[in-house]
């Protein structure tokens, strides 16, 4: 018998500062589908290196599992040892303890398993099953992540990069602009410029227009970037053949020397009793105030009502006119009260003909069939939470009213398929809050899905106030970090896994990273978005965004270049 | 570890049993010492030394008290000659494992060892060797005499004490010792304390 030199020597007794991707982490001890599978950590990792949110491959029997990090936990083999913990002031004793009696480990929510060999049609699939007990885990590396994120092309667009990786994380714009998006995340944590992001991917797509009502005048010309203190780009000026500007606010233009494609102004006659409906909160108004509004439509018809309705003076008339159409006459007084002040806003105009007010929507439904994006810029307005409110809702009227139309022709075989359209809108909460929801466009947009091919893009830092009905229609969530408990449940609610969701999106740091799931993604994971406000972003986001639009161009030629030979 | 040379025969078995067995010196008071690791017979059965006595050879004749008036302890056996040979010291081994067709195996031998047999004090790098290839603390551990703790940390620190790389040994064999007790935290630190004395 020959004397064999020591086989398992001790490991390094110092741990690595980083973890090195395909590094081995431990082995699965326990787990469920529904909670993830628990991995003990082994001797060489400590607890230290690790990160929620970092990917994980579990090495199966028959597959291998990609996860995500989603707890981190410290275990004993004893309970006593927290009552009567070993003498680790010696570090001989810290040493056998550490990684046998006291250990690290962590929880993984196996999500896709990888094909054994990736090609052509072999992507990974979504996990139905979890890996068996004692298979090795390992950090992933950056092929895997690759292999799961995809690469940048026509129909993938690249958003960020996981934490600690520079691998891309590529959305699947297809799959984004199919249904509704939700942009979370509360103030100053980056919802703006994810939102730009957003916009820029679906501009590069090509496959949807999109209408931004643009409540601080921030993606159309040029942002602002509060942190560095420097103005951003916005989208006409990475894209400037594809983008038209639309304004409530000729001045405000002018003044930041943002070109402008047209001017909007809105009849009175266009606004309706439901508009007023909606603006209660913002006008202070009692129910029983605002569904008055239908009373004097009923009276007065409709298109003429409110300016009748302004027109008249002195209390006794609004009295007389209160008992004509018996409504309450205080309620009337204060309904007049509040609706004169919408006279102060100045792209409210007399009404000029019938129909003159849908000039504005039928100018921005023309710009968008023709491919083009619609950037609203509400300046000085969109200091005023009911001037955004009234436009954003009676536009958006309007339009879907137009795709509905258009929907049908073309399922009549009269005409041909309305672009699909993304909305985005600001302050959400205000438009598809339970209370207004199901009466306003917008609730109805959520709601109905892509049937009429309109979707939303929805930003707003209070997604708790949206009703829980429209959230749980949103195709894909974007969000920064929360705070609150009701705004995370809100957000996290139908997210299959949202529990392990919750500690990652309640520890995301406050800038630039943004917890994304759903459609758009084969899994949830955590991003550090994509730098956008360097000349260097510039280039990368509008090279690739000028030769999409070249493409468009071309095929747009080449189409109608079909279309003239088929005629002739 | 055949062909030894004589010197580390130390004994005979005068009673085996499956779980361990009694050897008896063939010198008074030069028992290995507690901890110790043997072999016992052809193919050999491995032992730690858990127990060491020293007593009348004939259970019926209990020894006396003699030194009364001689100065030192030395002058009691030279006074008494026929001592050394009514008093014998025996030492006692828990069975670890056996050889196997070659092989060590970390399990009680299918039968012990056998009476005469000889019994070797293992040299420090075959102790070594046995600890590296783990398991053997298990027996140990698992017996209930009440000094296995003691007996497990003095088998330790004996056997990193003598071995080549001894840091590395104890570490792992400490390691191996601490999968055994997970579950009995106050144990293990009993043992660490004891190999680290």
């Amino acid at each position: 018998m020959d004397h064999s030199p020591v086989r398992n020597g001790p490991g390094p007794l110092e741990h690595p500062i980083l973890l090195a991707p395909g590094a081995e982490l431990g082995l699965v001890v326990d787990g469920s589908l529904t909670d993830g599978v628990e991995v003990r950590l082994n001797r060489e990792t400590s607890v230290e290196d690790l990160k929620v949110g970092t990917f994980v491959t579990i090495q199966g029997s028959r597959g291998r599992f990609f996860g995500v990090l989603t707890g981190i936990s410290l275990g004993s083999s004893d309970p006593r040892l927290k009552h009567s913990p070993p003498d680790v002031d010696d570090p001989f004793i810290a040493q056998v303890v550490a990684g046998t009696v006291a250990y690290g480990s962590i929880n993984v929510l196996p999500h896709l398993i990888m094909p054994a060999v990736l090609g052509e049609g072999e992507g990974p699939e979504a996990a139905k099953t979890i890996p068996a007990h004692f298979s090795r885990a390992h950090s992933a590396t950056e092929q895997d992540v690759a292999a799961v994120f995809g690469s940048e092309d026509r129909s993938h667009f690249w958003i960020g990069n996981p934490l600690d990786m520079e691998t891309k994380v590529c959305l699947d714009l297809d799959e984004l602009v199919k249904r509704s998006i939700g942009v979370f995340g509360k103030s100053g944590t980056g919802k703006t410029f994810l939102t730009r992001l957003l916009l820029v991917g679906i501009l590069q797509g090509g496959r949807a227009s999109s209408l931004i009502f643009d409540m601080h005048s921030e993606y159309g010309w040029s942002g602002q970037d509060a942190d560095r203190m420097v103005a951003v780009k916005g989208l006409k000026q990475l894209f400037p053949s594809r983008v038209s500007t639309f304004t409530l606010d000729r001045d405000s233009s002018v003044r930041r020397g943002s070109p402008v494609d047209e001017v909007v102004s809105i009849g009175y006659g266009e606004i309706e009793p439901e508009d007023v409906e909606l603006l209660r909160e913002t006008l202070n108004l009692s129910e029983v105030a605002a569904s008055a509004a239908f009373n004097l439509q009923q009276r007065f018809g409709p298109g003429r009502w409110l300016q009748e309705f302004l027109e008249l003076t002195g209390r006794q008339s609004l009295f007389d006119l209160a008992s004509e159409i018996q409504v309450q006459p205080h309620a009337l007084v204060s309904l007049h009260n509040r609706l004169t002040r919408l006279k102060r806003f100045g792209f409210l105009v007399e009404d000029a003909g019938p129909n003159s007010g849908s000039r504005a929507a039928n100018s921005m439904i023309e710009h968008l069939e023709r491919g083009q994006h619609v950037v609203l810029e509400f300046g000085r307005y969109g200091r005023d939470l009911t001037a955004y409110i009234l436009v954003s809702n009676l536009l958006t009227r309007r339009i879907h009213d137009r795709y509905v139309a258009l929907k049908e022709e073309a399922e009549g075989g009269k005409g041909r398929e309305p672009r699909p359209l993304v909305i985005v809108i600001e302050e959400a909460h205000k438009f598809l809050a339970p209370s207004v929801a199901s009466q306003t466009i917008f609730g109805t947009i959520a709601r109905e899905l892509r049937k009429y091919n309109v979707t939303l893009m929805v930003i707003d830092q209070r997604p708790s106030a949206i009703e829980s009905e429209v959230m749980s229609q949103l195709g894909t969530r974007l969000t920064c970090l929360l705070d609150s408990e009701r705004d995370i449940d809100a957000v996290l609610q139908g997210a299959s896994g949202s529990r392990q969701l919750r500690g990652v999106l309640a520890r995301l740091e406050p800038k630039q990273q943004a917890l994304i799931f759903g459609h758009a993604l084969p899994m949830p994971l955590v991003v550090r978005t994509r730098d956008y406000g360097s000349a260097g972003s510039y280039a990368s986001l509008g090279g690739l965004g000028e030769t999409a639009g070249q493409e468009d161009r071309e095929a747009r030629e080449r189409r109608l270049e079909r279309e003239i030979a088929d005629l002739f | 570890m055949q062909g030894q040379a004589d010197s580390s025969r130390i004994g005979e078995v005068v009673e085996a049993a499956s779980t361990s067995f009694l050897s008896q010196c063939y010198r008074l008071y030069e028992a290995p010492p507690l901890g110790a690791l043997v072999r016992a017979g052809e193919p050999a059965v491995y032992g730690v030394v858990c127990r060491v006595v020293t007593e009348p050879l004939d259970a019926g004749r209990p020894v006396l008290a003699r030194g009364e008036n001689a100065a030192t302890e030395e002058e009691v056996f030279r006074a008494n000659p026929q001592l050394e040979r009514l008093l014998t010291s025996r030492f006692e081994s828990l069975i670890l494992g056996h050889e196997d067709n070659g092989s060590l195996r970390p399990v009680l031998p299918p039968i012990p060892p056998r009476v005469h047999a000889f019994v070797h004090l293992c040299e420090a790098g075959d102790a070594a060797y046995l600890l590296q290839r783990g398991g053997w603390l298990r027996s140990l551990l698992s017996s209930n005499i009440p000094t296995a703790d003691q007996v497990a940390g003095a088998l330790l620190r004996r056997t990193a004490e003598s071995a080549q790389d001894s840091e590395a040994l104890l570490m792992e064999s400490c390691r191996e010792l601490a999968r055994e007790l997970a579950g009995d935290l106050p144990r293990l630190n009993a043992i660490l304390k004891a190999v680290r004395q």
